[in-house]
């Protein structure tokens, strides 16, 4: 078997496979995040819980509907979006006016509720989600064994978050979306419904996190506590990247994932706060983050 | 809320404190002398140790606008070092408490060096993910025996005579440490360096074009807090001879938050009351297990939606008076 730094091959590029799955979810996360930021100035901290939901909501529909993983895959954000456009049209809107703080208290009030409502219902042990038939398997690639659907996760997020990137930076419906950012009672006095917009965004970005949950769903099990830890190393992540610029959630994303990934292998000790300690070196070298314009 | 001039700056403490803070103080004065005889002393000791972290935390987010998620950080952190000094080094109670104020200073002054580089809603997610580094850690170093935390803390003799194995000698300490580092808190408030956050708060640009250093005054507010939660930390892991993970964990930095909006944002005598509240509550609810977070998640909902100034805010509001 061959050794790259002592490390055999075989273990290298299977922990930098997982980290570039890790990176797909920290980048589907982190984007959805940036989007909701940009238009609506507040955290979404029920990201994590939505994320949640999404998993569990493929759960139920192969489960209780027999709705295969395909299904989920398009059904799974729209439903777990609906949500959060019911969330945003009750509650989020009156706050917009407010401290951003507000925004945040709110939402992680809402994480509070969701995540207990699941745990409740189903304990914090998970529920397994059979891996969709098509993608079980593997390729051996010589130098790794490419296990088929994680090689589908990392290509069908990058594909999902560059459309994302073309959509907002390239299409004039993203440049209402755009501009709306910048100046929205400007926006508004131009005949478009801004408050529209802002709830089909926060649904948007929520169908992100839900998409996310779906991908995950085979991976790691569907567990009420999916989301917690993860909301959190996705903000170090929002930190790290600054939430200027969709490209740069999506290459900032990815880059810790594979981060992670090398520290598993080198220094697995680590492994958990690596992606915390990159965050205090960036904030002490380029505060405003990597792709980030202080504002 | 202006007192007239001449009356503001002589005389007693006391009497330049307005009559409804005195009236305020008083009632929470004798409520704790006289609530032992009713309510179970050792959730009221934990009601003051949680008060007092309130009250810190109160400090950073109602008087200088930062709004840390990671509180827990030093609560959990001082509860470790204090715990360590007295199982395993044989400190007197008051040392230790003093070894975990100082270790939550020192993380207070390396976390708000990092933290204060950033504003707002980044300042909330930089100390949430600093929080979690220190979970992180505290899950995998030797000496917090991980899971199981450092039991059987011995609370020792109060500076080498008073034995506070006795509930009635552990109850009178935890009354002074809270009600001492209340009064420095109101002090900080009050003073012209409280005067200096406030502004900070309410036009950070306009405080630098009068020719503040923000950065520092704001360390230095960050570190005061972390040390007073560091003294609430410590004298919680030795009321109940235990310092364990939840205590790091950021479920207790929302806790924190939630006691301080419930009772008031920038009140003086909010964050006890919230911890009050919060706590009881808590209390109440421990057999149903998971919906304690559900019932704080909705505390929290309503709070920002309708009650936004929080119970001692209202009734400030009400009587036209600041609390």
């Amino acid at each position: 078997m061959s050794e790259i730094f002592g490390i055999p091959t075989q273990a290298l590029f299977g922990q930098l496979m997982i980290g570039l799955i890790n990176g797909s979810f920290y980048a589907l996360l982190s984007l959805g995040l940036a989007v909701i930021f940009g238009l609506l100035n507040i955290i979404n901290f029920t990201h994590g819980a939505q994320y949640m939901m999404g998993a569990f909501c493929a759960w139920f529909l192969l489960n209780k509907l027999g709705l295969n993983y395909w299904w989920a895959l398009i059904l799974s954000p729209i439903i777990v979006g609906a949500t959060g456009v019911v969330i945003e049209r009750l509650m989020l809107r009156w706050l917009y006016k407010l401290d951003h703080l507000y925004g945040l208290l709110l939402t992680f009030g809402l994480a509070l509720i969701i995540q207990g409502l699941f745990r409740q219902e189903f304990g914090s042990t998970g529920l397994p989600y059979a891996m969709p038939k098509a993608l079980e398997g593997g390729q051996n690639l010589g130098f790794m064994y490419l296990p088929i659907y994680r090689a589908w996760v990392v290509v069908f997020s990058l594909a999902v978050c560059v459309a994302t990137w073309f959509m907002i930076e390239k299409t004039k419906l993203g440049s209402y979306l755009r501009a709306a950012t910048e100046n929205p009672q400007l926006v508004q006095a131009f005949g478009i419904n801004v408050p529209r917009m802002i709830t089909i965004t926060y649904g948007f970005g929520v169908g992100l996190a839900a998409l996310a949950g779906v991908m995950a769903a085979p991976i790691y099990s569907v567990n009420p506590l999916m989301g917690e830890h993860l909301i959190i190393v996705v903000f170090a992540v929002v930190v790290i990247g600054g939430m200027g610029s969709i490209m740069g959630s999506i290459v900032t994303g990815f880059a810790l994932g594979l981060v992670e990934g090398l520290t598993k292998v080198f220094y697995p000790e680590a492994s958990n706060t690596v992606i915390f300690i990159v965050m205090a070196i960036v904030l002490m070298i380029r505060p405003s983050g990597l792709f980030g314009t202080q504002k | 809320m202006e007192a007239p001039a001449g009356q503001r700056m002589t005389g007693w403490w006391w009497s330049r404190v307005p009559p409804q803070q005195r009236a305020a103080f008083l009632v929470m004065l004798v409520f704790f002398l006289a609530a032992p005889a009713v309510i179970y002393p050792v959730f009221l000791m934990k009601v003051m140790c949680f008060a007092l972290f309130a009250c810190a935390f109160n400090l950073l987010l109602g008087y200088v606008g930062l709004l840390s998620f990671g509180h827990a950080m030093f609560l959990g952190t001082a509860g470790y070092a204090a715990a360590h000094a007295a199982k395993v080094w044989g400190l007197t109670p008051e040392l230790a408490i003093l070894a975990g104020a100082a270790a939550s200073c020192a993380l207070g002054l390396v976390s708000g060096f990092i933290a204060i580089r950033r504003q707002g809603i980044y300042f909330a997610m930089i100390t949430l993910a600093l929080a979690q580094m220190v979970y992180f850690f505290c899950v995998q170093v030797p000496f917090t025996h991980g899971e199981d935390g450092i039991q059987a803390v011995p609370r020792g003799r109060l500076f080498g005579i008073l034995d506070l194995s006795d509930v009635k000698a552990m109850y009178a300490t935890v009354f002074v440490i809270f009600f001492a580092c209340f009064l420095l808190i109101y002090r900080i408030i009050h003073s012209p360096f409280g005067q200096v956050l406030k502004a900070i708060r309410e036009n950070e640009a306009r405080a630098t074009s009068l020719g503040y250093d923000v950065d520092r005054y704001k360390l230095l507010a960050f570190v005061l807090s972390a040390t007073l939660s560091g003294v609430a930390g410590a004298t919680n892991a030795l009321v109940f001879q235990l310092a364990a993970l939840n205590a790091v964990y950021w479920t207790m930095s929302g806790e924190v938050v939630l006691m301080t909006l419930v009772g008031g944002l920038g009140t003086i005598f909010g964050p006890v009351v919230g911890a009050l509240v919060v706590l009881g509550m808590e209390n109440y609810l421990a057999q149903l297990g998971a919906w304690v977070t559900i019932v704080q998640g909705a505390i929290f909902v309503i709070c920002v939606l309708t009650f936004r100034r929080g119970v001692i805010g209202e009734l400030g509001r009400f009587l036209g008076k600041p609390l």
